[in-house]
């Protein structure tokens, strides 16, 4: 495929994903840091998001496992996603943990597995969004364009 | 990129400047503002340096706040700002933030995903100097130095004015005549008026402070140095301590008055939000103080309140806890005179509190009932109801306790500066039976304290104590570990004198005999009903003592104390307590616990892990004389049997309160 080909889908799907609510201005913000310093700016700390995430949407399933579930713990993992999801951007996870922290005040573990289904989709939505965004990146660069730099 | 545990990357230019940031040229400014952020979230963590860097700032991050804490002690010049999330796993950011307070006097600010106004508020009491709302955004990080400025001009106001309270509306441009005047160095006076021209001429819409050019160098408050501070602050009286009395008190070479005026104003709000808790039972203290906190407001401000008080609330709501506060407060006035004794007391306390002795405090217990010599400890309120609520409140206390020992242990040793004792302190709590004890004591001690008319006094002391556990108060977490730790310690130390026969290592007994001995002050004859059943409650705790007490060191530290015959009230408090509980002994020894350490009066390090007592230079001796009180309790031992022994020639004397005939000569030693 050819660079401006490239460039176009690379710009409607980023295009896309802001308006579909998967990503936010934070995100914008993570992509005008990234300088010739730190050219790979955005795909390292995204990459270190989704290791983080996946560690506690790991402990999160075993901590709503136990039979006596501590919903401090829980509740102290829900913050933590929260304040990563926000910190790159990733409103529509970020939303999710909302609504899991009330019902972890209410510890309503039904309440609160079930929200961990749903933040566990949208993870894995945005993820996937993020990789195909980053497989595009890699094409253009790899067809000798630039990366377009989005408003 | 990932950090490992504890781990800190330096900041990404590599080099790192030792000197001030302000040295830098100027018409960078802020550029090479050196930071440290501390937040164990990796993607904040990165995206923050990033953005730090971006700022021409230089950035240290580190992903825990131990490890931050470590590389602040070891560079106390080497960052100018600190930002730092507020839950952290390994240590509340509040937490981190008090340390950083006290021990270097940096700006910190707080951040969070958590934008609820009671987080936020607490940023504010603990003294952050600003709270920023994750996600963060770099807009909001290219402004950060202006708290470093304005906490600079703040320390220079400070010296000028001798104002222990600087208005923080205070005029940021300096006058260059005022600033030469004051200079105190000609560095800082050649820094400040060779600044000045730089700014001048630099293209700044805002107009900067003057002081920013001064660099002072920062003076570590050390434990000892805090010690005396404390000191000269009770001596001169809370409200009357201004930094120039209390530089002259402190006789310390080489500590400006400037130094000292921005430590009385921390030291000063920190009292304020400490009394201004227990005030707002829905406000800010909700979150970080917790019942292990509210329990030992109780011992330091319950005194002269009573009892009834505290039992109502076992569980101490913030309400009781104003209420008790309150009512400490107002006597304070008016016990003025019977605290006297209590002042030199209070003097002792200190993170270090190497006296065991409290001649004053012995005499005046040694003249006062003559059965009072046993009873001093004996907590005249101690009564089955009390002892019954104390031990509700103490089992709550207990619980917190046990959650906060990882906490004690890091606020204790930050705060002693002793951190080698950590591990002493998890062995102590650990040993005992983790808090239940301490809380009782706790309870206990306040109840004591409640019966007592030393409200001013305590008070006094307790803002001697409140200071010295300024770190782990503020954590929002089961604290009650850490401040009964130092509130025992202290209390251990008044005791020392009045109940030389007290072995218990346990902070806790060290803090009821102290309690007990300015019950003593105070005492009435209330106090001699403790003492019955306060030995009672030795034996019981004998009986329980745990296998971690050393009761080698019983018999040593009883003939150690053989010269005193005071006996801690602590230990009689323990005695109330375990009598209530014979019935239950092994169940539940916290009171011997806390006097298992046996230890001698002087600088004997408590076996018991000394949270309470590593954290002082000197062992508890109070801790010790419990032990030897109650040899009953030692059963289990040999030297349990030795001490039984003892007990049983005790015994008699128990019934005329005097401790003194039996318990020193009959120890076994």
């Amino acid at each position: 495929m050819e660079v401006g080909q490239l460039q176009r889908s690379f710009i409607e799907y980023m295009g896309s994903l802001f308006n579909e609510g998967f990503l936010d201005a934070q995100f914008s913000q993570l992509q005008q840091l990234q300088d010739e310093s730190n050219p790979d700016f955005v795909v390292e700390v995204v990459s270190l998001f989704f290791e983080d995430s996946e560690r506690l949407l790991n402990d999160l399933t075993m901590a709503l496992d136990q039979p006596n579930v501590d919903f401090k713990l829980v509740d102290a993992h829900v913050h933590q996603l929260k304040g990563s999801s926000s910190s790159i951007g990733a409103q529509r996870v970020k939303n999710c943990c909302v609504p899991f922290r009330n019902v972890c005040e209410e510890q309503n573990t039904e309440a609160c597995l079930r929200c961990l289904q749903q933040i566990k989709q949208e993870y894995l939505l945005v993820k996937n969004k993020l990789q195909t965004l980053f497989e595009l990146e890699q094409q253009i660069v790899a067809a000798g364009g630039a990366i377009p730099m989005m408003q | 990129m990932n950090l490992g545990v504890g781990s800190v990357v330096k900041n990404m230019s590599g080099a790192r400047c030792s000197v001030s940031w302000k040295s830098n040229d100027n018409n960078q400014f802020p550029a090479g503002l050196r930071v440290l952020v501390v937040d164990d979230d990796p993607t904040c963590l990165r995206i923050l340096e990033k953005m730090l860097w971006n700022c021409h700032y230089e950035v240290t991050k580190s992903n825990r706040a131990e490890s931050a804490l470590s590389l602040l002690r070891e560079n106390r010049n080497g960052f100018d700002i600190v930002i730092s999330d507020v839950h952290m796993p390994d240590m509340d950011g509040f937490k981190l933030l008090e340390h950083v307070g006290l021990e270097m006097d940096l700006p910190v600010i707080m951040m969070s995903a958590d934008d609820s106004k009671d987080v936020v508020m607490k940023g504010v009491t603990h003294g952050a100097c600003d709270y920023l709302i994750k996600p963060v955004r770099i807009e909001a990080l290219k402004n950060i130095w202006q708290h470093v400025i304005r906490k600079k001009k703040h320390e220079w106001k400070d010296k000028d004015f001798d104002q222990s309270a600087t208005a923080e509306a205070g005029d940021r441009q300096q006058k260059p005549p005022e600033d030469v005047d004051y200079s105190s160095s000609a560095n800082e006076g050649g820094n400040w008026k060779s600044s000045k021209r730089r700014k001048e001429e630099e293209d700044e819409t805002e107009e900067r402070d003057d002081s920013s050019s001064l660099k002072k160098p920062r003076v570590v408050w050390s434990v000892e140095l805090h010690q005396q501070f404390v000191q000269a602050v009770n001596q001169l009286g809370i409200d009357k301590a201004v930094p120039k009395k209390i530089l002259e008190l402190m006789n310390v070479p080489g500590l400006t008055r400037e130094n000292v005026a921005s430590h009385l104003q921390k030291y000063r709000l920190y009292l304020r939000r400490l009394s201004g808790v227990s005030q707002h039972p829905n406000g800010l203290n909700n979150s970080f103080m917790g019942h292990p906190e509210s329990n030992i407001w109780n011992v330091f401000f319950s005194m002269g309140l009573s009892f009834q008080a505290l039992a109502a609330t076992s569980q101490l709501p913030a309400q009781s806890l104003a209420t008790l506060q309150a009512a400490a407060l107002g006597r304070s006035a008016t016990k003025a005179a019977i605290s006297m004794p209590l002042v030199d007391q209070r003097n002792l306390f200190s993170f270090e509190n190497p006296k065991l002795r409290f001649p004053e405090g012995q005499q005046q217990l040694n003249n006062s009932n003559k059965q009072i010599n046993l009873l001093h400890g004996i907590p005249t309120t101690m009564e089955p109801k009390q002892l019954a609520d104390l031990h509700q409140s103490s089992q709550s206390f207990g619980a917190m306790n046990m959650q906060g020992n990882s906490r004690v242990q890091q606020n204790n040793a930050l705060l002693m500066h002793m951190p080698q004792q950590q591990p002493s302190r998890a062995q102590m709590l650990n040993e005992t039976n983790n808090g239940s004890q301490v809380s009782r004591l706790h309870d206990h001690v306040t109840a004591s304290l409640s019966s007592n008319g030393i409200p001013g006094a305590l008070l006094s002391r307790s803002g001697g104590i409140v200071a010295n556990v300024r770190g782990p108060v503020h954590s929002p977490v089961s604290q009650a570990s850490p401040i009964v730790d130092f509130s025992l310690n202290q209390n251990t130390e008044l005791q020392n004198n009045s109940f030389p026969l007290v072995r218990s290592n346990s902070g806790m007994s060290t803090m009821t005999s102290k309690r007990m001995l300015q019950e003593e002050v105070n005492s009435d004859i209330k106090r001699s009903r403790g003492f019955p059943s306060g030995y009672n409650m030795f034996d019981e705790l004998h009986q329980q003592k745990s296998q971690d007490w050393g009761l080698s060191g019983v018999g040593s530290t009883f003939d150690a104390i053989t010269g005193t015959l005071d006996v801690s009230p602590s230990m009689l408090v323990q005695q109330g307590i375990s009598s209530m509980k014979r019935n239950g002994q092994n169940g539940s020894s916290p009171i011997s616990n806390a006097f298992s350490s046996s230890r001698e009066e002087s600088g004997n390090v408590n076996p018991m892990g000394g949270n309470f007592l590593t954290v002082k230079a000197e062992q508890l001796p109070d801790a010790s004389y419990q032990n030897n009180f109650f040899p009953d309790q030692f059963g289990q031992d040999d030297h349990m049997s030795a001490l039984l022994k003892q007990q049983e020639s005790v015994g008699p004397v128990e019934s005329e309160f005097g401790f003194d005939g039996y318990a020193l000569d009959n120890l076994p030693v």
